[in-house]
């Protein structure tokens, strides 16, 4: 494709005195999965609202498939889609009278209507449910008779808004399948997630908000080696031994182990995983036994530590700002 | 992607991914839907709504009833000597007060889909803009004759005859509808503006009591005090109340029924372009 799939300038959005976006630059090719990642009320749904047609910008311009969200709107309208926050449909209808309710709204006949709604039902797993109102749905249900009512007509470009945010593991995983299947068929995602496990598992290229500033960009990969690599998580057989422990780990790994209120525990970030194994090695050389260790990725709350320098639950309260000065 | 269908193996069930792209696949667009198309769906799920929430017909259908009832047999010796008699004076007014009271649903419709995302959705459509609301008038046009029928059929059981003959109660009705649709408009701007369905039923008692109340619905001008005949005289619900008597009561005079019609057409005039406004910018 020749243009971007969304492009934006210094987009400004207020809510009285509240810069809810304060001058977004996004540029997002066409094709694959877009991430917008960030904590409640970064302002990634200010964006997204902004970028389908639903918030006039206060400021910057964007947009969206090569159309301007506010001069073109109808004509960015009838090429996206919006999966929102929240079930989307109307709770009082059934699910298949909601997607026949869309489909005629997109300009289906009566009949291609009715027959699209039910292809789409059977697609989405969801033919013994299209008689029941969609308020008797589960959550997993709810979320993809959504996404079936963002595919009645194929959008070029989709938005979804936390599509996994409150789901059981299982319609979670659920969601990603069908997710990946909409992009091999060729749409663009704009997705937002407060979970970095989800940018992960989707997105080609992540944008990390908060405060309503784009504060870094990248794929998966570059963002996770700005934090470095994780962390190991260590539990010592013996709790009396913990203490002797941590120094060999502090001197092998060259990091302050933290440690847990739980007395056997303790946490080390570490920039190199290869180097925890010969470190747990040398803690066996010493003869002191460790009972547990896991490697983890960084967390999104270590994303923000090392991003911003404070965690994302702190950041509504600059006051807080000096509890977190940490002995590093 | 090719117009080619994916195949799959016919002995096992295609999975869920496979599904959802052959569903994408066979997703063709049709012509965009026409304005009237539109109104017409969203009037529909208008009407899906009653059917599956039968509950909010109650109001419509006991309130007309409770009112014609309690007032006729209540107030009816009190105020003209006998129920018959007071009846044939308000029936008229109860039909205007009860339907007048309806219209709050459609603030209370417009706030509810807000509140629960429906609107989002429907404003991210390419679509008429003001179908959702069209639509929803249509709904609540339905909901104004069912009303009406009630009032109607209840007054007649206990008495009630019109002078003016059937002609003249589908013209009272017909204006009724007319005025209502105008007000509708003034209910969507407060269903934009207000936050919970809960609040807009709290505003529009507010304004609605002493509307209807404060009129010549229930009792004759003449016998309040000055300062208060000097409101229910310019009072938009005595205007329609006076004309749609006239019209029931077969002596109507053709300029109260204008000024109605001039009435509806200036507060459509002023306050639907400032509700699609509204409704355009919503954020």
């Amino acid at each position: 494709m020749d243009h971007l799939a969304i492009e934006t300038d210094g987009l400004v959005k207020l809510f009285g005195r509240n810069r809810a976006v304060d001058g977004v630059d996004l540029a997002i090719a066409s094709g694959g999965v877009h991430s917008v990642l960030g904590p409640n009320g970064a302002g990634k749904t200010t964006v997204i609202r902004m970028l389908a047609t639903l918030l006039v910008p206060d400021g910057g311009t964007a947009r969206v498939l090569g159309h301007d969200v506010v001069d073109e709107a109808a004509e960015v309208r009838s090429r996206v889609a919006l999966t929102g926050q929240f079930a989307s449909l109307d709770e009082d209808l059934t699910g298949a009278e909601n997607l026949v309710l869309l489909a005629r709204l997109y300009g289906y006949s009566r009949r291609a209507a009715r027959e699209r709604a039910s292809e789409l039902l059977s697609a989405f797993d969801l033919d013994d449910a299209a008689a029941k109102q969609v308020k008797a749905y589960s959550g997993g249900m709810r979320r993809r008779i959504d996404i079936a009512g963002s595919i009645v007509v194929r959008p070029d470009l989709m938005f979804l808004d936390e599509p996994t945010t409150g789901l059981d593991p299982r319609s979670r995983n659920q969601v990603w399948e069908i997710v990946r299947a909409l992009v091999g068929a060729g749409t663009t995602i704009l997705l937002t997630t407060q979970y970095l496990e989800e940018a992960d598992q989707l997105a080609d290229r992540i944008s990390v908000i908060d405060h309503g500033r784009v504060i870094a960009e990248g794929t998966s990969g570059q963002l996770k080696a700005s934090v470095g690599a994780g962390s190991v998580k260590v539990r010592v057989a013996d709790p009396s031994d913990r203490d002797e422990v941590a120094r060999l780990l502090a001197e092998s790994l060259d990091a302050s182990p933290v440690l847990e209120s739980d007395a056997s525990a303790m946490t080390i970030r570490v920039d190199d995983p290869s180097a925890v194994a010969g470190a747990l090695h040398r803690v066996g050389e010493h003869g002191l036994v460790v009972s547990e260790y896991a490697l983890g990725q960084p967390s999104l709350d270590e994303v923000f530590l090392a991003l911003t320098g404070k965690p994302p639950a702190d950041r509504t309260d600059p006051t807080d700002r000096a509890d977190q000065e940490v002995p590093a | 992607m090719s117009t080619d269908q994916q195949t799959v193996p016919d002995r096992t069930p295609p999975s869920l991914d496979a599904r959802v792209v052959a569903a994408l696949g066979s997703a063709q667009r049709p012509p965009r839907a026409s304005a009237l198309v539109s109104s017409l769906t969203f009037g529909w799920r208008a009407l899906l709504k009653i059917k599956h929430v039968p509950e909010q017909l109650f109001d419509v259908t006991m309130f007309p009833i409770m009112f014609t009832l309690m007032f006729t047999f209540v107030f009816g010796g009190a105020v003209s000597g006998s129920p018959g008699e007071y009846l044939q004076y308000a029936l008229p007014g109860i039909l205007v007060q009860t339907v007048v009271f309806i219209t709050m649903y459609t603030a209370m419709t417009i706030n509810t889909d807000i509140e629960k995302g429906v609107f989002d959705r429907i404003r991210s459509l390419p679509v008429w803009r003001p179908s959702l609301l069209v639509g929803a008038l249509l709904g609540d046009t339905l909901r104004y004759l069912m009303a009406s029928s009630i009032v109607l059929l209840v007054g007649t059981a206990i008495g009630y005859r019109a002078p003016g003959g059937l002609g003249g109660v589908v013209l009272a009705v017909a204006l009724l509808l007319v005025f209502c649709f105008s007000l509708s408009w003034l209910w969507l701007i407060l269903g934009l503006k207000l936050r919970t369905p809960n609040a807009v039923m709290g505003v529009a008692m507010m304004v609605l009591f002493p509307l209807t109340f404060v009129s010549s619905v229930f009792a004759p001008p003449e016998t309040m005090p000055g300062w208060l005949q000097a409101f229910v005289d310019v009072n938009p619900v005595t205007l329609l109340v006076e004309a749609a008597r006239g019209l029931m009561n077969g002596d109507s005079r053709p300029g109260d029924v204008l000024v109605v019609v001039v009435l509806a057409v200036v507060v459509t005039g002023v306050f639907a372009p400032i509700a699609m406004r509204i409704y355009n910018r919503k954020s």
